[in-house]
């Protein structure tokens, strides 16, 4: 077993007992950053699988917002449970993101243009949504409607420790995701679209089809996501889960952890969540904006100095230092 | 059926938003095609630059047109600081961490923002008189600005074409490469650019307060629709940024009379992404 396979084993147990370490107080809010975090890390890996190969997209929100809003309202205006109103959330954004990709490969829009027509689409379901305020509840949001008590066909629940356990799986789940992506025809394909698109065509590779492919799959994860936060959170609000804000966030947190790595969006997520939980609990009602202030900074900091990510300097350092070792 | 008479008002309301989304799209489109990166926190600059504004006038006593100087030295000032601290190191790396920079530059300014003078909306109030034409209201606020943002637009363009350093900055927008062989210095024409930018944000900023309230989000309300411009005319074409600021401010002004204020930024978003597919160049782009 390799040192980094025991490591990962070693995390992974000790994140399974620990909603059974007991904390006292502190208890209840580790579990509730945690929850986040998985919920979140599934979220920027979903997000890295298109941006990995030079599909930046600044519009996720859009189909975080899609995801979230569909469940939430099938259950309740209808009293669907969220299991088959995560379905219908999936369709859904599968479609819709086929709407938007189809076209921007079609038209060949890349770079800064898909950046842009991405940031537009992510505006215009957050604008929908306020719009629609006799449904949605506008710019004020909406709660889930609550179940009376514990229920898994509502998908409420008073212990945060089963959202926990289901938050940790679909973490886990995401990662899969990204290994059999990683591991596929499908990312040779898209790195050579990634590099070269005509290059790419000129050798059989169909263009069009790999790249909503890959925007329908990262979509989808993205609606898996909201939908998972809006059930944890009981509360839908169009500027946290659609719009630029979030969509930024996402990508800041990939980046920040990089997006090259299986692991690089959680590393990023987990610090950020972990930096603005900190800065929040630090300054409290006391100064506000104070903790987003010293965010935004460290986030231009880590950009200028580690532009490759954290998570992916560290790997570079110790692949540098591996050869070393071996031949000394 | 809608009374012909509040179209018109619609109408022309939007020509004269347009002036100003001319202005705020006209910096950002010289920074992008000069330097190739999109500044998503331009308009927070100019934000920054309305609170100016609206201290020296509102809490100091100084007359508008001192706010106004005041505002574009700051504007510069900015974006002079903006280039050295935050584009500058990261020049060569990809352009998804360009991005980003000026990302978190838009997370540090709204929230500092907060920090210092909270959520509340804040607006400078001129004794203007009323117009009227055709029994239409004017607000003579939005005339003014209009008329100073197309003179400012001329100035830009006279100082792109008859000045030294406006040809060097549009001979880099046109080739970075060869300019660099021609013995040119690409560094000064950035630091020109960038300056002339963030003078035209401080521009902006003097012309939007005296029509609109600043608040630490007035960048998030009026950022999208500025790169939705940019783009629609092409990035780095001023000609084209032009003419979209007058369609997408007619847009918005004419279904929001129609519908509502959220619907006309969707359908102008919607314009937009369509004629992305359609005119991926611009919308006086050459076909090539």
């Amino acid at each position: 077993m390799t040192p980094a396979r025991a490591l990962g084993l070693l995390v992974l147990a000790v994140l399974a007992v620990t909603p059974f370490v007991p904390m006292g107080v502190m208890g209840e809010y580790t579990i509730h950053v945690l929850v986040q975090i998985f919920i979140w890390s599934f979220i920027g890996g979903a997000w890295s699988l298109m941006g990995r190969f030079g599909l930046t997209s600044l519009g996720h929100g859009a189909f975080l917002g899609l995801g979230a809003y569909t469940t939430t309202l099938l259950w309740n205006f209808f009293g669907l449970t969220p299991w088959l109103g995560a379905i219908v959330a999936v369709a859904v954004t599968a479609v819709f993101a086929v709407i938007v990709a189809y076209p921007c490969s079609r038209f060949q829009v890349r770079g800064h243009y898909f950046a842009l027509v991405t940031l537009a689409v992510g505006e215009v379901v957050r604008l929908l949504i306020i719009a629609e305020r006799d449904w949605t509840g506008g710019s004020l949001g909406v709660t889930v409607k609550p179940a009376g008590d514990d229920s898994l066909l509502a998908l409420q629940f008073a212990d945060r420790r089963v959202f926990y356990y289901g938050a940790l799986a679909l973490w886990l789940a995401g990662l899969a995701v990204w290994w059999r992506v990683d591991r596929s025809m499908a990312r040779s394909a898209m790195e050579a679209i990634g590099e070269d698109e005509t290059a790419a065509a000129s050798v059989g590779i169909h263009v069009t089809r790999f790249k909503v492919g890959i925007t329908v799959l990262s979509a989808v994860l993205t609606a898996i996501g909201g939908v998972a936060y809006a059930q944890y959170i009981s509360y839908v609000n169009p500027d946290t889960l659609a719009g630029i804000g979030v969509s930024l966030r996402i990508v800041f947190a990939v980046v920040l952890g990089g997006m090259y790595s299986m692991l690089g969006p959680t590393v990023g997520t987990a610090l950020t969540i972990a930096l603005s939980e900190y800065l929040r609990v630090l300054f409290g009602v006391k100064f506000i904006g104070m903790a987003e202030t010293i965010y935004g900074l460290l986030l231009i900091l880590f950009i200028i100095f580690l532009p490759s990510g954290i998570y992916g300097t560290v790997r570079q350092l110790v692949r540098r230092r591996r050869p070393a070792a071996a031949s000394a | 059926m809608i009374d012909p008479l509040f179209l018109a008002e619609a109408a022309v309301n939007g020509l004269l938003l347009g002036g100003v989304l001319a202005l705020l799209a006209l910096g950002l489109n010289l920074i992008f095609g000069v330097i190739d990166i999109v500044w998503i926190a331009y308009v927070d600059l100019v934000m920054i630059c309305m609170y100016a504004v609206y201290f020296i006038v509102q809490v100091y006593g100084w007359p508008i047109w001192a706010g106004g100087l005041a505002s574009v030295a700051l504007g510069a000032v900015l974006g002079l600081g903006v280039h050295l601290l935050i584009i500058s190191p990261i020049l060569t790396s990809a352009p998804v961490n360009q991005l980003l920079a000026t990302g978190g530059l838009l997370f540090f300014l709204q929230s500092f923002a907060t920090f210092l003078w909270t959520t509340d909306h804040r607006s400078v109030r001129l004794a203007l008189p009323r117009l009227e034409l055709f029994d239409m209201p004017i607000s003579v606020a939005r005339l003014v600005a209009f008329t100073l943002s197309i003179l400012v637009m001329l100035g830009l363009y006279l100082f792109l074409t008859r000045t030294y350093i406006g040809t060097a900055i549009r001979a880099v927008s046109q080739d970075r490469e060869a300019m660099a062989l021609m013995g040119a210095n690409p560094q000064r024409v950035y630091l020109v650019t960038s300056a002339v930018g963030g003078a035209m944000a401080g521009v902006a900023a003097a012309l939007l307060i005296i029509q609109y309230a600043v608040h630490p989000f007035f960048g998030a309300a009026f950022g999208p629709i500025t790169f939705m411009i940019c783009v629609l005319g092409g990035l780095g074409n001023m000609v084209g940024a032009f003419v979209a600021s007058f369609i997408m401010s007619e847009v918005i002004a004419i279904s929001g009379v129609i519908w509502s204020t959220e619907m006309g930024y969707v359908i102008a978003f919607v314009v937009f992404i369509v004629m992305i597919f359609i005119r991926p160049g611009g919308i006086l782009a050459r076909r090539g």
